[in-house]
């Protein structure tokens, strides 16, 4: 094998292996838009968080300004402390709502925040004391069933008593 | 007479093993030689890379498409054909780019470096390279070595990459998904850090594994023609062996706590 030929190979081969590294990066992993060590850590508490994972997202107004970053379980109030850490440039004033949603019946879970009309704004390390923990699918349906054996198999009673059950699984703290 | 023939089995496979061991840590050494010897190392990532190029390229297209026609088949019945991009994306960058590209990679390239190096040594000429005063660890080992590390993570990105576009083709060309939610799902859900470096760091061990098994097992092969081709054998079976155990470990210890 002639020598430059040989280099002209090696060189085609390292360069389209690194563009694929490229591509797989910026392309796949979407490495320009997320800014990863960017951003400001918020802490908030909640009775039940489902099925919360690390890494979902959080969204307001739908769109994602953040990723939860831990999830841990305080020992003397038996809450579950949720830490989010929000990408630089959104600002949420502190009587802001934290709830968690699931998108559609089977999709991810996420944490929608809805900012108030405070003029102060959350810091870093903040606690986000307004939230709404997640709506339990088992909890709902035994509570579907006790209203409507409390309420003598009326059909229209059972399913109007169905949403107050709902409120009061998912209450606002 | 039995328990002689233990004994001296495991006497040898230990025996083996330091060997092993021994070897490891003087290829390690030498490594740097291969930048020395920068043209004999641009003539093995030829070898073990541009011409691995080939069944890379096509494999990783065919895994894609399979995964998008498999994965389009059960997403559908929980009407979430729009996750179909993620699926992909992240079975290729996360397992099957670094594992199947290394699999091939061991087949295509581990034994053609362990027969080279073995026929090298049955026609003494290894030994002439150490009567003239040359290392052969530096002069052969090391470049073959080095060549393997530089190749195999661009080869696992590659087949990552055709095989996203694989499923593409069929994903969004042929059966018609929309090609916003397939790229954008992908972009939500693949994260830099945890799956494309780890992707990558899965690609760079199963690199250093494979070359040094290889070559290895080039140098440790009886000097005959049945010698030869038992090494090259065990050179295969043993770097698959060893590639997919070391996936098993190193996805315990990227991916947990993940929930996944």
């Amino acid at each position: 094998m002639n020598r430059s030929t040989l280099d002209l190979w090696v060189g085609i081969f390292v360069t389209i292996g690194v563009a694929a590294i490229l591509f797989l990066s910026l392309k796949v992993g979407n490495l320009l838009t997320v800014s990863n060590d960017q951003g400001y850590r918020l802490e908030a508490e909640f009775d039940n968080i489902g099925g919360l994972k690390l890494r979902a997202p959080v969204k307001a107004a739908g769109v994602v300004v953040g990723r939860v970053e831990g999830i841990k379980l305080d020992p003397k109030t038996y809450e579950a402390v949720v830490t989010l850490k929000i990408d630089r440039g959104y600002e949420f004033s502190k009587d802001t709502i934290a709830s968690i949603l699931t998108s559609g019946l089977l999709g991810e879970v996420y944490i929608g925040l809805d900012s108030g009309g405070d003029t102060k704004m959350l810091a870093d390390g903040d606690r986000i004391t307004k939230t709404q923990s997640a709506i339990v699918l088992e909890k709902l349906i035994g509570q579907f069933l006790f209203d409507k054996a409390a309420g003598g198999g009326d059909a229209p009673a059972a399913s109007g008593g169905a949403a107050p059950a709902a409120a009061a699984t998912g209450g606002t703290r | 007479m039995a328990l002689r023939r233990v004994g001296r089995a495991t006497i040898s496979s230990v025996e083996r093993l330091g060997f092993a061991a021994r070897f490891s840590l003087a290829v390690v050494v030498h490594a740097p030689a291969a930048l020395r010897r920068l043209r004999l190392t641009l003539r093995e990532i030829y070898f073990s890379g541009v011409l691995s190029l080939v069944i890379i390229l096509v494999s990783g297209l065919f895994v894609g498409m399979v995964l998008a026609l498999q994965g389009y088949d059960v997403l559908t019945r929980y009407g979430a054909n729009e996750s179909l991009g993620v699926l992909v994306a992240l079975s290729l960058v996360r397992e099957l780019g670094p594992v199947v590209a290394g699999l091939l990679f061991a087949s295509r390239a581990g034994s053609a470096i362990t027969a080279e190096i073995g026929l090298m040594k049955t026609t003494e000429q290894l030994s002439a390279m150490e009567m003239m005063a040359v290392d052969p660890l530096a002069r052969v080992v090391a470049p073959r070595f080095f060549g393997g590390i530089v190749s195999m993570p661009l080869l696992a990105a590659l087949f990552s990459t055709m095989g996203i576009f694989g499923a593409y083709l069929v994903g969004v060309r042929l059966i018609g998904i929309d090609a916003g939610s397939f790229w954008g799902n992908m972009q939500a859900a693949v994260d830099f850090r945890y799956d494309i470096v780890n992707g990558i760091i899965k690609s760079v061990v199963f690199g250093i594994a494979v070359s040094l098994i290889a070559v290895f097992e080039g140098y440790h092969a009886r000097p005959t023609a049945e010698g030869v081709s038992t090494a090259t054998t065990r050179t295969v079976v043993a770097s698959s062996l060893s590639i997919l155990a070391l996936d098993f470990v190193l996805t315990v210890f990227m991916f947990r706590g993940l929930g996944v």
